[in-house]
């Protein structure tokens, strides 16, 4: 039960929050301190919108242990507005109606249980976008 | 620096071994390449293993093995980089013996894959990837593979049926290999109606779990002539890394690891790919078969589908891939199968593989990728004179 890295993580799980290069300006995420572009330093944080669109998907029918629950499950590389790309599931959505370049947004939904006894962990995962918010 | 000979090869079968350990097999593979070369002892022994910990609840492989080989006091220890621990572990014996700090060095690559049921051996290859922003939202391996893949189709407009002649090939190659885990033919239909994993990846675009051990013995060249071997010289050994992560590459379609090893080895060894008589590639699955012949100048970008469908690929093509067989047919013992594709390299420029012989054959190249392309071991071989 990995408490502390869990814990560490909930900026990132809940806000999508990750940072900015002062340098050249990229947004980062996952943060990393390092900016992947210029590899000056990134300490500054941003928080991203939340919206995006399938870059790519897949949709699981042999899950890890921890997630065989869900199955099947589709899970995709989403391409947020502001550059980056995230691994992430995709919800609330049929399995055969995701496209490449459908737009998507981000929810927070719970990602796994680690037993009766252990961790609850929520985090992002995208359903299509919804029209009245678009 | 000094110039590397491989004098001694050993494997053993790749399959589900329920009565053999994990140390049983690397010992295995380790006696019959000592015995191959004709030596009982080396200055030193590197294990590449992936899941040791995570499925048989033993890592510091090295020393064990060791132990249990009859090497007890050599220097040993274990080397890791995923899938492609066992060509760490290669380059790792490579560079000990190049340097001139060691003048024998055995590299064994082992992995035991059948301890555990499916779904716990799913979420411990899982651990090839990014464990804070890929592995908790809950892909398996197969499905961060499977999105390079359906992003591949995007991009280039093929489909699933286009990757076909890569598992045909390997499973043709297979059926004279001795040591391989599935010695039987596919055809186009089965490959057709195979079930999925994780679409579009089906049980035929992908390699299987396996048990599997796999050994070398290097030696410094100038050593290796007393020792009246068939001797293979290393001609090339570079490695190359990428992010860990898809989501962080600039182009995920493109393996810059694997480009960038490659294109060391080929500058080391004074050599184009037009050069190399045979290709033991990362066939893990289906579409990294395209990008690896992409990555290392055999097929344009987005054109090496094309070989597999154009049949480039065979024993008699342009660049003969997988000719044992390949992760998808001989087996992908994970840490183990780098040590595999060396050993079946050096079998070709010995004159050693049986029907599938490759005729007029004297420089084969290896590629072990590991995760979904964060690192890549290129080695270039050369057939003694």
């Amino acid at each position: 039960m990995r408490v502390s890295a869990h814990w560490r993580q909930r900026q990132q799980r809940l806000t999508l929050t990750g940072e900015r290069c002062l340098k050249c300006g990229a947004r980062v995420f996952p943060p990393r301190d390092v900016c992947p572009h210029c590899h000056e330093p990134a300490y500054e944080p941003f928080e991203f919108g939340g919206r995006g669109e399938v870059y790519s998907y897949s949709t699981v029918y042999h899950a890890p242990a921890g997630y065989q629950h869900n199955v099947p499950y589709t899970m995709a590389l989403v391409k947020l507005e502001e550059g980056p790309i995230v691994t992430a599931q995709l919800t609330d959505v049929d399995a055969d109606e995701v496209r490449i370049g459908m737009p998507v947004e981000m929810v927070t939904r719970k990602l796994r249980e680690e037993g009766e006894d252990g961790l609850i962990i929520y985090g992002y995962k995208f359903r299509k976008l919804l029209q009245e918010s678009a | 620096m000094r110039d590397v000979t491989i004098v001694g090869i050993g494997q053993t079968e790749v399959g589900e071994h329920w009565e053999r350990s994990l140390r049983d097999i690397a010992v295995d593979a380790v006696l019959a390449a000592l015995g191959d070369a004709g030596l009982e002892h080396a200055d030193a022994l590197y294990v590449g293993n992936m899941l040791g910990g995570a499925l048989s609840g033993q890592q510091h492989l090295g020393a064990l093995v060791a132990d249990y080989a009859g090497l007890r006091g050599i220097e040993a220890a274990t080397i890791e980089a995923a899938c492609g621990s066992g060509g760490a572990a290669v380059r790792q014996g490579y560079l000990a013996v190049a340097s001139g700090l060691l003048d024998s060095v055995i590299v064994c690559g082992v992995e035991k894959m059948t301890e555990e049921t499916e779904a716990e051996t799913a979420a411990a290859l899982t651990m090839a990837g990014d464990a804070e922003y890929e592995t908790i939202h809950g892909p398996s391996f197969v499905s961060l593979n499977a999105l390079l893949m359906r992003r591949y189709m995007y991009e280039f407009g093929c489909e699933r049926e286009d990757f076909a002649g890569f598992a045909i090939n390997a499973h043709r190659n297979a059926v004279n290999n001795p040591n391989a885990m599935y010695r039987r033919p596919i055809t186009a239909e089965i490959f057709g109606r195979a079930p999925m994993l994780s679409d579009p990846i089906s049980l035929m675009d992908s390699s299987p779990n396996a048990d599997g051990a796999a050994a070398l013995v290097l030696v410094a060249t100038e050593r290796a002539h007393d020792l009246g071997h068939d001797p293979v010289r290393i001609a090339a050994s570079a490695a190359g890394s990428d992010s860990v992560a898809i989501h962080d590459r600039r182009d995920p379609l493109f393996l810059a690891a694997a480009h960038r090893s490659a294109a060391e080895a080929y500058r080391q060894a004074g050599v184009e790919p037009k050069d190399i008589d045979l290709f033991e590639l990362h066939d893990a699955f289906t579409i990294l078969a395209a990008m690896s012949l992409e990555a290392c100048g055999f097929a344009k970008k987005g054109e090496g589908v094309r070989l597999a469908k154009d049949g480039e690929i065979g024993l008699d093509g342009r660049i003969p891939i997988s000719t044992m067989g390949g992760l998808k047919a001989r087996g992908n013992p994970a840490g183990a199968t780098g040590v595999y594709q060396i050993v079946e390299v050096v079998q070709q420029l010995r004159g050693q593989a049986g029907k599938n012989q490759l005729p007029d054959c004297r420089r084969g190249m290896a590629q072990n990728i590991g995760g979904t392309g964060a690192t890549a071991i290129t080695h270039i071989l050369e057939a003694g004179s």
